[in-house]
């Protein structure tokens, strides 16, 4: 049985994957392999990768080069924003914006681990800032901003610096009369940041509306997941609402309407199809063509 | 108003209960032994009084949520019967069906045309199944939605009252967008051109909330929560486990006084002492008087200047270092 993925853990800072499904008959009780995976004498780390959905087993260059989509099933593996800005700008050249804006722990909110030390620990983590970085460049000579959230940087989370990063690109958006596309991947709201988190809902639908006034075009695009807070503010607000294919989008997470509704989920549930065929969506786009449909949506905004 | 007998009690209320009993006590001897105890009786009722107010004068975060549930509370519906006149319920959101959790309608406030909306809950069992316990479904966003333009259309101002544990998560709900539904409504609330005064009369729960929650003026009542996620699921998820919900309570500072400290609500309506459950005509004149002023105020500045102001004051929410980093150099390694 494929392991369902809860959203709610990468919120929480920890990896999302639930090691036994309830649903499991038999459960291992002493470890198979006591071996340390750093002890392992294998190939080097990081050279191999295997799809999640279809089990194919390639090199990571090879993955690079397909954009990271796999070969077999085109399977869209989850990518952060480097990799998203050297897909989309032109000759990977681009700036990055607001870079200075950084979380802190206003709340002095403590859960199982204080969230000055989750910040602390995901900066060391990852050489990125926050949940969300702003890059301004040109897409096919067409310049764009986009901003494109990390997964890895607690779960994509909405905190305060992800709608204030926003809000700030909007406003070099407005000044500069360039559109804006968000990329959005993430399980939703940064509990930490408690009520300010929802308020960036607010905060961000706000600035949208000025984009709006000076009519300026903002694209939205779902990947991979896009949960809670994103799917209730800018993540459907766009002039248009795209996504790559498979893509799990919804409100509330597969895990809590299941145990609301007390039924399994229908195969292919809040799954970019199923939103397009629901109309939530204007179109879905693979990767591998996503820079040449952007072009074409942005000549056709512009003239 | 429930008759004082009739009342349902929380642990922290039990007090109350006590004397209440003595108090039934009382009076039934006086009818068997037609003695006067009267002055006792009187002695005792202030009691009671003193008591509600010792009561919620240290209540912890987790009593407050549980306060701002309390079976007796006055919900939506009861508000506007005691605010307003000539209330007319409007229905459904012309695409799929009547919402039930989601109430709204004209009404009159001293003379005045208002749009009432708010989440309404069921004062029992069965109410409280057909009134889904609060949780709007998107068609639920999209009849607010619906009233509120209509509300704009005829220049009248719109009050909506907040009290949902959550938009509903269920299958139709995501299938008929309850992201979208729910993301709409704070873009349009944010761009209305009439005045909108928003109130926390019980629990302010997540997006489900903030659906109907942009307005010029957002306000809580005195025990009521608002904050992005209900305590329960905060523990349910940092925790990993529900037990920890007084915890996340207390982390997440829900409560009417936090918010109005971090600047995130316009201010807070007192309730009558005790909780607005004691004296359901108290609390709605004290959010009466709350009102009036308030829409007077907001009457006399233009929609444009209201529009700048919501988008301005959400605009600042939110708390964030500034650090000098080096000016990063064009990206061109390839």
């Amino acid at each position: 049985m494929k392991q369902e993925e809860d959203f709610d853990a990468n919120l929480a800072g920890e990896d999302g994957t639930e090691a036994e499904s309830k649903t499991s008959w038999f459960k291992r009780i002493k470890k198979g392999i006591t071996t340390s995976t750093a002890d392992k004498k294998e190939t080097p780390e990081g050279l191999w990768t295997k799809c999640p959905e279809c089990n194919y087993i390639c090199t990571v260059t090879e993955l690079r080069e397909l954009l990271f989509v796999c070969p077999k099933c085109n399977h869209h593996h989850r990518i952060g924003s480097e990799e998203y800005f050297d897909i989309l700008f032109d000759k990977n050249y681009f700036d990055i914006l607001f870079e200075n804006i950084r979380s802190k722990d206003f709340l002095g909110f403590t859960d199982l681990k204080p969230y000055s030390l989750r910040l602390q620990d995901s900066w060391k983590k990852t050489d990125i800032t926050d949940s969300i970085r702003i890059g301004s460049g040109k897409v096919n000579a067409l310049p764009l901003v986009i901003a494109c959230m990390d997964f890895e940087f607690i779960g994509g989370s909405l905190g305060s610096v992800m709608g204030e990063r926003i809000s700030r690109a909007v406003d070099h958006c407005l000044e500069h009369k360039t559109p804006l596309m968000i990329i959005c991947k993430s399980g939703g709201a940064r509990m930490m940041e408690s009520a300010f988190s929802l308020m960036q809902l607010a905060k961000v639908s706000g600035k949208l509306s000025q984009l709006t006034d000076a009519c300026i075009p903002y694209i939205s695009l779902l990947t991979d997941p896009s949960f809670g807070g994103i799917s209730a503010s800018f993540g459907m607000l766009g002039d248009l609402n795209i996504a790559e294919p498979g893509a799990l989008i919804g409100f509330a997470g597969p895990r809590i309407i299941k145990e609301t509704i007390k039924k399994d989920l229908p195969a292919g549930f809040q799954r970019s199809e199923f939103l397009l065929e629901h109309g939530f969506l204007d179109f879905i786009v693979d990767r591998k063509e996503m820079k040449e449909k952007l072009t074409k949506v942005l000549t056709l905004f512009k003239n | 108003m429930p008759e004082n007998k009739n009342r349902q009690f929380l642990d922290f209320e039990r007090p109350i209960k006590e004397l209440f009993d003595e108090i039934e006590k009382l009076k039934q001897i006086a009818e068997k032994t037609k003695l006067d105890n009267s002055n006792y009786i009187a002695q005792l009722e202030g009691q009671v009084l003193e008591k509600r107010r010792e009561i919620t004068a240290a209540l912890t975060s987790w009593q407050k949520v549980q306060l701002s549930r309390h079976p007796d509370r006055p919900y939506t519906l009861k508000y506007i019967q005691k605010i307003t006149s000539n209330f007319i319920e409007l229905h459904g959101d012309r695409n799929v069906k009547d919402d039930k959790a989601m109430v709204g309608g004209f009404a009159q406030i001293e003379g005045e045309t208002v749009m009432m909306i708010g989440q309404q809950k069921g004062i029992n069992t069965k109410m409280r199944q057909l009134r889904n316990f609060g949780m709007a479904n998107p068609e639920g966003y999209r009849k607010a939605l619906r009233l509120m333009k209509l509300a704009e259309k005829f220049n009248k101002p719109i009050i909506t009252l907040i009290d949902t544990p959550g938009a509903y998560p269920g299958l139709e709900a995501e299938e008929r967008g309850q992201g979208e539904a729910i993301a709409r409504n704070i873009y349009e609330m944010i761009r209305l051109k009439v005045p909108v005064i928003c109130v926390i009369i019980g629990e302010g729960a997540s997006g489900g909330a903030l659906g109907i929650g942009v307005g010029d003026r957002v306000v809580m009542l005195q025990n009521t929560w608002y904050t992005v996620i209900s305590p329960e699921s905060c523990s349910s998820i940092l925790w990993r486990s529900w037990d920890q919900k007084e915890k996340a309570a207390e982390q997440l500072r829900l409560t009417s006084d936090n918010m109005l400290r971090f600047g995130l609500i316009d201010a807070i309506v007192p309730e009558p002492i005790g909780g607005a459950h004691w004296d359901y005509t108290e609390a709605a004149d004290l959010l009466k008087q709350y009102l009036m002023p308030t829409l007077k105020e907001l009457k006399q500045q233009s929609p444009e200047y209201r529009k700048q102001q919501r988008i301005e004051k959400f605009g600042k929410m939110g708390f964030w270092d500034e650090v000098t980093v080096q000016q990063q150099q064009p990206n061109n390694n390839i």
